[in-house]
């Protein structure tokens, strides 16, 4: 195997994105990964693009209504999201939620209970209001990596699964390419985006990048007949009904994990399924009698404030670290834009990314998951914990 | 350096609530091994709960779980009643169970086992989930025997879909264990070991067996069965391949099928066909619980790996019965499941500190390459392109091969019409899991009980890969399809619901980006709280 004018670690959806971002400028690129593509969190998520908080929100909102066609291949992504409550306090969180999004420019309408049923029928008597958001929308996560692949590879951009990473090289200040299980690969420029093997490949060559990889669950029911309106979450629940019909939703209590540089070692659901099942039941509580077939599991990283990272740090000066810190399905196609520019130009041409640099991190202490608690904990350790 | 420890009361650490009832050693699979199992445990003095989910509801039965039951089940399945005292009628080892001291919980299905281990830290122990019809619980154990047994590999023809056809463990737990069957005339798919076992249960029974049907030229078991066979009119046709029937609002009213070689067809009438080419260990509950399983050809598919037929890669997990693997594609006979099930309890109670010698192991016969029997017929079949393969999201094998887009997504993009398993096949070996999400095979309410294996086999022919190549597709909890209103914590713990978050609850994540360092930055982390995630 070659190496490639710019690589890629990691054909997670920030990777690909990226990968056919600078493909589509004429770069020369190669993705490598540990597995297939979009294997791990990338294709096990809820599919959710309404990000208001992510300074590439309103690219993020350009971008999706025209992914099908600029990609080629279907992302099943459908526009528009109504998120309602059955208690008023969630109520309130989601009418605050629609006035940031107001504020930005976005509409979004206020729904009494009868016009959130007639959106949503399987919701039930319980429901208390919500709000429809006219922008943002979901879309299938499993079909959208493969999208970005194979629109990757119709570009001429190449994808080696199978090819972890071990070691990034230099030579001087600069990064001169990647040492992998298939043998070393050049390159002029590397684009880290690997997920929770990131903080590993990074400090050898002097670069912080603090992460805790956690797991989080969704569940899955049979199909039920197409609602007005698929996209429709709330009750402290994440997720859709799928165009097929399923109801995939996912929330609740997350695990935190150690990864090793192979990756995860398993992705196990939990008992806490059951507190999924009963939290889609009362948000639909017409949909109670479907059947659940499966849960899921994904493992993501998050950074010490939960923010992304999208810096082309000034030394070396030929590499870009990009992780969305366990929320980058949504943002991909913003995100992916993003990293050629970094790449191909030094610089962002569409948003301020100046608060998502590595730089922030330089004090953060070594013993972080520690004091913060993000490292894995018995059960015998957390009630001592939690009976101070 | 260390400062003092965080805690972080968002994850789910100590939030898994205690089981609702704890056992020493859990054994599923109520069959002549997990009975044995749980008899002898109980004897030597452990506490013992023995669950087995028949009954099965007619509303799984209707999604062949967790056999290829192929609607050809009568209405007694629907009086629970009555089929409870027809299980303990057709087991005697269930009455002996009881009166060991063992708990037993008949209709009683198994979704879920979790241990502690890496990704599990937060368990309060190791747990298994339960369920009725009614409501799901849980139980705590410290050693769990999985004697789940073996199912059908089904194989796609033309009509397979009616009502009629189905597998042929399937058909001896309806003549059997639920004395519930609805066929009278029989056409059964194999001449291996199971076709025959299959073939003399039905005669014994009084039920009339038209034909053995083989894709293979030669009859795959001894000749002096397929004589004893013909003796009794049974036809044995090699060398065919099933290509569909007449059927009615009843299902099958027959088979037809087509000489390999002079492309002639035939049809006998028959209202059932019972597909015995192999039997494959049911591993969903090991694979949920993350032991380890392999490719095991002569052991009919994947298979535990164990080093005894005993143990396995888990601590605290063992296996007994036909899990362990079915040689050549058949069960285990009685005598063998009784030994299996004893050598099972004996290895969990020498690992709770019992002073016990386990039996000597059974010597396997190594029957014949089960896997290669079923790459036979899959090869076979790969002739008949259009039948539908995924019968829960109507995939056909040609749809499959194609990696095609489900129809509802409307017709491909002309970048997706180029697209197909061998573009996917430039990247890597095939991978079930990742076709699956492509073309939806696997993914319906049955969860691959009727395709799994075949999608697999498929997979294979149509990438020129050895079966074992393909991974397992994996399995997850729930393995048993129940409500979302059953499946339901409604007795779910204040510190679960006081914390939920819909995310990681991690401070200022969703801070508007524009706030960040500003005054305005501790009032949105203040306003969003739990559920600005979206």
């Amino acid at each position: 195997m070659r190496g490639a004018s710019v690589i890629v670690i990691g054909a997670g959806v920030t990777g690909l994105s990226s990968a056919w971002w600078l493909a589509r400028s004429g770069a020369d690129v190669l993705v490598i990964d540990k597995g297939i593509v979009g294997w791990e969190a990338s294709g096990r998520n809820g599919g959710g693009a309404s990000h208001y908080h992510s300074p590439l929100f309103h690219e993020e909102q350009r971008l999706w209504p025209q992914m099908d066609e600029l990609l080629g291949y279907t992302t099943e992504y459908r526009r528009e999201r109504v998120i309602f409550a059955t208690t008023e306090h969630h109520l309130d969180n989601y009418r605050r939620m629609a006035e940031i999004c107001r504020g930005l420019g976005y509409r979004v309408d206020d729904l009494d209970p009868a016009q959130v049923r007639g959106f949503v029928p399987l919701a039930g008597d319980n429901v208390t209001g919500g709000i429809h958001l006219r922008f943002g929308g979901q879309a299938n996560p499993q079909r959208t990596v493969q999208a970005y692949a194979w629109a990757l590879q119709d570009l001429g951009g190449r994808i080696a699964q199978h090819t972890p990473a071990l070691r990034i090289l230099t030579e001087g200040d600069r990064v001169s390419g990647v040492e992998t299980s298939q043998g070393v690969l050049g390159c002029d420029h590397l684009v880290v985006a690997a997920g929770p093997q990131a903080e590993a490949l990074l400090a050898p060559i002097g670069l912080r990048l603090p992460l805790a990889p956690s797991r989080a669950e969704m569940i899955v029911t049979e199909p039920a007949p197409l609602m007005p309106v698929g996209g429709a979450d709330g009750n402290g629940l994440y997720g859709r009904q799928t165009l097929r019909g399923n109801l995939a939703y996912g929330g609740g209590p997350h695990e935190w994990l150690e990864v090793d540089a192979l990756g995860p070692r398993r992705r196990p659901s939990t008992p806490v399924l059951r507190n999924l099942a009963r939290r889609v039941a009362e948000l639909l509580p017409r949909g109670a009698h479907l059947r659940v077939i499966r849960s899921w599991a994904g493992v993501v990283e998050n950074t010490p404030d939960g923010r992304p990272v999208l810096d082309r740090p000034a030394d070396p000066g030929n590499l870009t670290v990009a992780t969305m810190s366990g929320v980058g399905f949504g943002l991909s196609p913003a995100t992916g834009h993003a990293v050629r520019d970094l790449v191909m130009d030094g610089k962002c041409s569409f948003a301020d990314l100046g608060k998502l640099t590595l730089a922030r991190f330089k004090d953060t202490p070594l013993d972080w998951r520690e004091r913060q608690g993000w490292l894995p904990t018995t059960h015998e350790e957390a009630l001592a914990a939690m009976a101070v | 350096m260390s400062a003092q420890r965080g805690f972080d009361r968002i994850s789910q650490a100590g939030k898994v609530p205690p089981p609702d009832e704890r056992v020493q050693i859990l054994v599923v699979g109520g069959g002549i091994a997990g009975a044995s199992a749980a008899i002898a445990a109980a004897k030597a003095g452990a506490s013992v709960m023995l669950v087995d989910e028949n009954p099965v509801g007619p509303g799984l039965m209707g999604l062949d779980t967790p056999l290829y039951f192929g609607g050809r089940y009568s209405n007694a399945v629907q009086a629970q009643g009555r089929m409870v005292e027809q299980i303990l009628a057709s087991n005697p080892l269930l009455e002996a169970a009881f009166e060991a001291g063992v708990d037993v919980r008949l209709g009683v299905y198994v979704w879920g086992a979790f241990t502690p281990g890496w990704g599990l830290a937060s368990l309060p122990g190791a747990i298994a989930g339960l369920a009725d019809e009614e409501r799901a619980w849980t139980v705590g154990f410290e050693r769990l025997i999985l004697a789940t047994g073996a199912r059908d590999v089904a194989f796609a023809f033309q009509g397979w879909d009616q009502p009629g056809v189905m597998g042929a463990r399937a058909f001896q737990a309806l003549t059997g264990r639920y004395d519930a069957f609805s066929g009278r005339r029989l056409v059964i798919l194999g001449t291996g070991e199971l076709a025959i076992q299959t073939a003399r249960t039905a005669l014994a029974g009084g039920f009339e067996v038209a034909a053995l049907i083989d894709v293979s030229e030669a009859f795959q078991g001894p000749s002096s069965a397929a004589a004893e066979l013909r003796a009794v009119g049974v036809e044995i046709l090699l060398g065919q391949i099933p290509v569909g029937g007449p059927g009615g609002v009843e299902g099958v009213e027959g088979l037809a099928f087509r000489d390999l070689a002079s492309g002639a067809t035939r049809t006998f009438a028959c209202d059932t066909v019972i597909e015995a080419i192999s039997l494959t260990p049911v591993v969903e509950l090991l694979d949920v619980l993350g032991g380890a399983i392999a490719p095991a050809p002569l052991f009919g598919g994947h298979a535990p790996v164990s080093p005894d037929g005993t143990a396995t890669s888990l601590a605290n997990v063992f296996i007994a019965g036909d899990v362990v693997g079915t040689p050549g594609g058949v069960g285990m006979d009685e005598d063998a499941a009784r030994v299996s099930g004893h050598r099972a309890a004996q290895a969990a109670l020498v690992s709770l500190g019992h002073d016990v010698t386990l039996d000597p192991a059974l010597a396997h016969e190594p029957g014949f390459d089960a896997l290669a029997y079923q790459m036979t017929w899959a090869r076979a079949l790969m002739a008949e392109p259009d039948v539908i393969i995924c019968q829960c999201e109507e995939v056909t094998r040609a749809d499959l091969v194609a990696v095609k887009p489900p129809t509802y997504l409307g017709p491909p993009s002309p970048a997706q019409a180029r697209r197909d398993l061998a573009s996917l096949l430039e990247d890597g070996p095939p991978n079930q899991d990742q076709i699956k999400r492509l073309t939806r095979a696997c993914m319906g309410p049955c969860q691959a009980r009727r395709c799994r294996e075949q999608v697999a086999l498929t997979l294979a022919c149509a990438s020129n890969a050895a079966p074992t190549d393909v991974p397992l597709a994996g399995y997850r909890a729930p393995v048993r399809a129940l409500p979302l209103k059953v499946l339901a914590a409604w007795d779910e713990s204040p510190e679960i619901a006081r914390y939920w978050d819909v995310w990681m609850g991690i401070p200022g994540q969703w801070t508007p980006y524009d706030d960040i360092g500003t005054e305005r930055e501790a009032l949105s982390a203040g306003i969003l709280g739990e559920g600005g995630h979206a």
